[in-house]
This record gives C-alpha cells, sequence and structure tokens, in this order.
C-alpha cells in the first residue's frame, strides 16, 4: 500500500472532505499561502481558495468562537490553532461555549466542529510552543478530545471528527508529522472512543497517547530482547475513552503502566489508572500501577534539559522492566 | 509620513552617534545570529530585527534606566537598545547557562529586570497587558517611569491589544504603545486580515493620541517618541504610536519566503533605515566614512566576541530542570509590611 506523511494523511482527509462536502471548510493563521506552520493545508488555497480556506487574523479567540457560529448554523468547521499553546487564548469559547452550548439550549442546537493543533516538544521551541495540554479539554464535559498517533489513524479519525456532531479538539503532534504509514486512497473513518491494541504481549500492558505510542513501541522492541512482551494499547480518542480493552489487557497481563508527554500532575495517566484499579482487573494485579509522563515544569530552551522534561524510549525501558521485575 | 528625513530634534552630536552605534549593533548581532544558525552552530528559528532597527533606537533612546519595555518573539533588538548586552543574549540564544535565563528561556524570553527589560515574548499581543500592569505600578507607587511596549502589526489584531488599549487610556496610565507595522504577521500580508492602513487609527476608539511615523527614520520615530513620554509623564496618558517599516529577513531564520512579492525586499532595502541615517549625520559634518567603517568593525567584533563566549560556554546544569518552577515557600513571618509609596523618583 501506498505510504503517507501524518500530515499528508491530514491534508488527504481534508482535501476529500471539502471536495465532497460544501460544509467543511478551514479557518486558521497562515494557513493560506504558507500551508500552515507544519505544512498540513499545502496547496488547498490553490485548489479551494480564499472562501474556504480562510486566513484568520492572530484572533485566536475569534477564529474558535466564528466555528461555533458558523457550526450553529449549518456549515462544518475545521480550525486550525497554530500551536496548541495558543489555545489558552481560545478558552472562553470552547469551554465556556462550544462544550456546553447543546446542553445549556436543552439539546436544541448541535456544535460540530473540529479544531486541531499542534502539540508537544522536541523542536526546541521553547515553553511557550511545547505545551501538552489535552487534559485541559478532558475535564471539560461535552468535548470530545482525539489524538492521533500515526497516519493511518490521523486519516481516519479526523473524517470521524469532522462527522461528529459534537465540539472536537483534534491534538496532533509537531514530532509525528513526517512520520510515515501506509494510508488507503479512500475516504474511511476511525471511529471516536475505540481503543486500539496496538500490540499483544502477556507481561505489561502499557497505554500510551500520541507520540508516546510510537516511543513505547520502540521500547517493546528493545523489552523483547529480554524476553518481556509488552502489550500496548493506543486510546486514539481520550475523551470519550473507551477502557474496556484496556482493563481486559490488565486483567491478562496483571500489570499497567501509562505513558504521555503531558505533565503527570493532574495529567490524563492519573484518568487511565484510576478507572483501572477501580474495575475488576484490581484483583489481577501484581504490582503497582504507575504513570510515567512529563515533569512538573515548563518546557526548557535547552535542548538536552528539553529532553529530559519527557518520557524518552529508555524511560519507557527502565520503567517497563522494573514493573515485570518486581522493582516496586 | 514622508521619507524626508526629520531634523535632529534636541540631540547631541555624541548622543546621535550612540544612536548610530546602537542600531549598528543590533544589525551586527542579528547577521552574527543568522551566520551562526547557516554555519549550524545555532538552532534554527530565530526571529531576527533586521531593517527594523530605528524602532528600537528611536523609541529606547527616549527612556531611563528606570523606564520598562515589553517586548516580543522578535524581540534582540528591542533589548539591545534598552541595554542588553550581547554575550549574556547569544549565551541564552545557545541555549547556555551564562544566558540571561540560564539557557531555559531562549531567544524569545530572554528577560532582565534590572534593565526594564520585562521579557520578550512568545504569544504574540503577551506583553500588553504586562505594560498596562507596569504602569499600573508607575501610578500606585508613584514611580515615575513609563512603558513602552513593542509589538507587531499581527498584534493589533489580538484581543489583548484593544484591551490594553482601552485600559490604559481609562486609567491614563503611561504607556508608550509601540507598533513596528513591518506589513507582515508571519507569512500573511496585513491586507488579508486588517481593513485598515493605519493602525495608528485604532487610538481614537480608546480616547488617545495616535501617531503614524515613517519607522525607518530614526529621528522622527525619536521625536514622536519624546511626545509620547512627555504625555505620559504629564499624567496625559498613553500613545498608541506605529512605526511602518518592513523586515529584510524571513518571519525565522530558515523561513522560505515565498509570500513576498518579487522585488519587494529589494525595493524596501534602498530605505534600509541605516544608510538613511548615515546620509543625515554626514550631511551635518557629524561623522565621515572613516568614523562609519570602524563603528561597523566594532559593533561587528562585538557580535563575534558574543558568540564566541556563548559557544565556549557551558550547558545548563542538569538539575536546572525543575529549578526555577516556584519560588520556594517563605515563611509569612518574614515578610515585612511594605509601603507601596517609595520615595519621589526612585523606581
Ligand atoms: C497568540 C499567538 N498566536 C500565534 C502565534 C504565532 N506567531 C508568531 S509570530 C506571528 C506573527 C506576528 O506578527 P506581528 O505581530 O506583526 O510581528 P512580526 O513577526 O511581524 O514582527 C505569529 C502568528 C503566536 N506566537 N502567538
Amino acid at each position: 500500500m501506498r505510504e503517507l506523511s501524518y500530515a499528508e494523511a491530514l491534508r488527504e482527509c481534508l482535501r476529500q472532505t471539502m471536495t465532497a462536502d460544501e460544509r467543511v471548510f478551514m479557518i486558521g493563521e497562515d494557513i493560506g499561502i504558507y500551508g500552515g506552520a507544519f505544512g498540513v493545508s499545502a496547496g488547498l488555497l490553490a485548489e479551494f481558495g480564499k472562501e474556504r480556506i480562510i486566513d484568520t487574523p492572530i484572533s485566536e479567540a475569534g477564529l474558535a468562537g466564528a466555528c461555533i457560529g458558523a457550526a450553529l448554523t449549518g456549515m462544518r468547521p475545521v480550525g486550525e490553532i497554530q500551536f496548541m499553546d495558543f489555545v489558552a487564548l481560545s478558552m472562553e469559547q470552547i469551554v465556556l461555549q462550544a462544550a456546553k452550548i447543546r446542553f445549556m439550549f436543552g439539546g436544541k442546537a448541535t456544535v460540530p466542529m473540529v479544531l486541531r493543533m499542534p502539540g508537544g516538544s522536541g523542536t526546541g521551541a521553547a515553553a511557550q510552543h511545547s505545551e501538552s495540554l489535552e487534559n485541559w479539554f478532558v475535564h471539560v464535559p461535552g468535548l470530545k478530545v482525539v489524538m492521533p498517533s500515526n497516519a493511518y489513524d490521523a486519516k481516519g479519525l479526523l473524517r470521524a471528527a469532522i462527522y461528529d456532531d459534537n465540539p472536537v479538539i483534534f491534538v496532533e503532534h509537531k514530532l509525528l508529522y513526517r512520520t510515515k504509514a501506509d494510508v488507503p486512497e479512500e475516504p474511511y473513518e476511525v471511529p471516536l472512543g475505540k481503543s486500539k491494541i496496538v500490540r499483544e504481549g502477556s507481561d505489561l500492558t502499557i497505554v500510551a497517547t500520541s507520540i508516546m505510542v510510537q516511543r513505547t513501541l520502540q521500547a517493546a522492541e528493545q523489552l523483547a530482547q529480554e524476553n518481556i512482551e509488552v502489550e500496548i494499547i493506543d486510546p486514539r480518542t481520550i475523551k470519550p475513552l473507551d477502557s474496556a480493552p484496556i482493563i481486559d489487557s490488565v486483567k491478562k497481563t496483571g500489570r499497567a503502566l501509562v505513558v504521555h508527554e503531558a505533565v503527570k500532575m493532574g495529567g490524563f495517566g492519573g484518568e487511565v489508572v484510576s478507572q483501572i484499579v477501580a474495575s475488576e482487573a484490581f484483583d489481577y494485579l501484581e504490582a503497582p500501577v504507575r504513570r510515567l509522563a512529563g515533569l512538573d515544569t515548563p518546557i526548557p530552551y535547552n535542548r538536552t534539559l528539553e529532553y529530559h522534561a519527557v518520557p524518552q524510549v529508555e524511560n519507557i525501558v527502565d520503567e517497563a522492566r522494573k514493573l515485570v521485575q518486581g522493582g516496586y | 509620513m514622508s521619507n524626508k528625513e526629520s531634523t535632529m530634534a534636541d540631540l547631541t552630536k555624541e548622543e546621535l552617534l550612540g544612536m548610530y552605534r546602537q542600531m549598528h549593533r543590533i544589525r551586527a548581532f542579528e547577521m552574527a545570529v543568522y551566520d551562526g544558525v547557516q554555519r549550524g552552530v545555532i538552532a534554527g528559528g530565530p526571529h531576527l530585527y533586521v531593517g527594523e532597527e530605528a524602532v528600537a533606537v528611536g523609541v529606547c533612546t527616549t527612556l531611563r534606566p528606570m523606564d520598562y519595555i515589553t517586548s516580543t518573539h522578535r524581540g534582540h533588538g528591542h533589548l539591545i537598545a534598552k541595554g542588553g548586552q550581547l554575550k549574556p543574549m547569544m549565551a541564552e540564544i545557545l541555549g547556555k547557562a551564562t544566558g540571561y535565563c540560564k539557557g531555559k528561556g531562549g531567544s524569545m524570553h530572554i528577560a532582565d529586570l534590572n534593565l526594564g527589560i520585562l521579557g520578550a515574548n512568545g504569544i504574540v499581543g503577551g506583553g500588553l497587558p504586562t505594560a498596562v500592569g507596569a504602569a499600573l505600578s508607575s501610578k500606585l507607587k508613584q514611580g515615575g517611569w513609563v512603558v513602552a511596549s513593542f509589538f507587531g502589526d499581527g498584534a493589533a489584531n489580538t484581543g489583548s491589544f484593544h484591551e490594553s488599549l482601552n485600559l490604559a487610556a481609562a486609567w491614563k496610565l503611561p504607556v508608550i504603545f509601540v507598533c513596528e507595522n513591518n506589513t507582515f504577521a508571519m507569512f500573511t500580508p496585513m491586507e488579508w486580515t486588517t481593513a485598515i492602513k493605519d493602525l495608528s487609527a485604532r487610538a481614537a476608539a480608546y480616547g488617545m493620541v495616535g501617531t503614524t511615523v515613517d519607522g525607518n527614520d530614526v529621528l522622527a520615530v525619536y521625536r514622536a517618541a519624546v511626545e509620547a513620554r512627555e504625555r505620559a509623564l504629564a499624567g496625559e496618558g498613553p500613545t498608541l504610536l506605529e512605526c511602518k517599516t518592513y523586515r529584510f529577513l524571513g518571519h525565522y531564520v530558515g523561513d522560505p519566503e515565498d509570500y513576498r512579492k518579487p522585488g519587494e525586499v529589494e525595493m524596501h532595502k534602498k530605505n534600509d533605515p541605516l544608510p538613511r541615517f548615515e546620509k543625515v549625520l554626514i550631511e551635518a559634518g557629524m561623522i565621515n566614512k572613516e568614523l562609519m567603517q570602524q563603528m561597523m568593525a566594532e559593533t561587528r567584533q562585538e557580535a563575534k566576541e558574543a558568540l564566541e563566549f556563548a559557544l565556549s560556554s557551558p550547558d545548563p546544569d542538569p538539575s536546572e530542570l525543575t529549578m526555577d518552577v516556584r519560588r520556594p515557600f517563605k515563611p509569612l513571618g518574614d515578610l515585612e509590611r511594605v509601603s507601596y509609596i517609595v520615595e519621589e523618583g526612585v523606581g
């Protein structure tokens, strides 16, 4: 099958959906001539014109709000927040408007919009361009939060997000944009709210999100050489969370580790752990359930410090080994 | 606005030559960063100020050490003009322990509170509300300082811009809002996102004075800033000072720059603020070719030494990773009750 990068897969989905459906349009900063800060919309301005590839001023609140208004009145907007950090400026519109309009209006309205945004560190862009803020949205009733870890899922999840009738926060990762996978040419959906078992194993369950799925896969290769077989689960949608496969897996392996880039304190991992220990998997546990996540520090500029601020392959290997070999 | 140079205002020869040297220092520093990126010793990405030097120098010449500035992602010029030293600036850009922020902030976050630099900023529009707060404390403490807040034409479309201008005008705060209109916000031309041509027109909506000046004429910027500063000190409130300029290099080093019209850069280079100021100084008999060459060579040497200093500096210690996140706990008993009225004129 044909390989596409994560960015190309997203672009193909946008192109196909926009061609087939006039309700879909894009809005964001520098998405036109420049094709977006990470090139996702490259070429789409020429294809669809300024009316449907809308370059906005630096107005994150305004653009998120414009998505809401358009969604309420029959469109299916796809907004791009240039770096996830800047979504801080859109929070009122997302949290206090988009998320609860349907509920507050007694179920009369739908807000079918997607806000795409690249999160994550590893690019040397320092503290205000490297945030992983997904858990802010997990905490808000009414939102869905999607985090594709590879090009195949990116294309299918984006389509599902566009056709979902709720506001969807779609978190991409800067370091994934150039990673490649087999991607079918025809449009397809990867349903929201379905976890995926990415690798099967019997010794330890690792739940990982976004770039950490890739790092965990690498760690699993190394661990396999030591006869440690890791089962990896990628929730793909962190809200709603499909926890059944996670619980089943932990019942099988008896051990669980959650890996994400965002700060550990108050992070998504805490939710996964508590769902595991509150379930029937509790009786099967042979070790404490652990989390490996970002340090409670802003992302530093110096590249070595930045590297150590978030989990890397070797940290996952160490942690997994310790869990399996009874280090805790 | 015209391209005719302004008169020399009230500046002495020494001050004028000082301004000229600062403009060269900024350019030399920026070109050293540019070359460093080309040579692979500096990571790509810094936002350079080449072509816009007259704005920072024109405004900061009117400021005293006690006055504050807030800066932007394109901040090197503002920082140098406000007294920033090249070595710790360069070291910060290389992420070294000897940098202004111990290598933890980087190009977009350089700050030195002792110099009145409240920080460069990675968030467009992020500095304006801070400038309002610093001016508010000037008023509350009767500190007597003014705050110059630099930002781009792109920032003028953020909510923070509008809220800040309104607050500063409503409270008659001593702020100079310095809009550097270089015609682009990143890769998007201003006319795509903004329905007016002169951003200073927005001042009227908030009840403050707004002026547009030729931002490549350092004396025009200086004169407008003097007036703004006088208004601020007289308690007459803020000013919106729009300086029309152009950036000669990409949005960041490495930017493919395919969004410019053909010939656009060349056209603007004819309006380079450095040769323009040189011409004025030569005509006034204040400088000759020899002195010019000498200043250029000296500032280049300074920039070169800054890069060497940065290259030979150590990385931050790994323990820095979790330091400075919060200030260590101080028991309340240690805090004395402070009066916020300080001696007159003391910051
Ligand atoms: C809130 C926010 N949105 C978007 C960005 C990304 N960004 C960085 S610089 C820039 C353009 C800024 O334009 P302008 O204010 O005119 O300053 P210039 O770069 O032209 O000096 C943008 C959109 C950002 N840093 N912060």
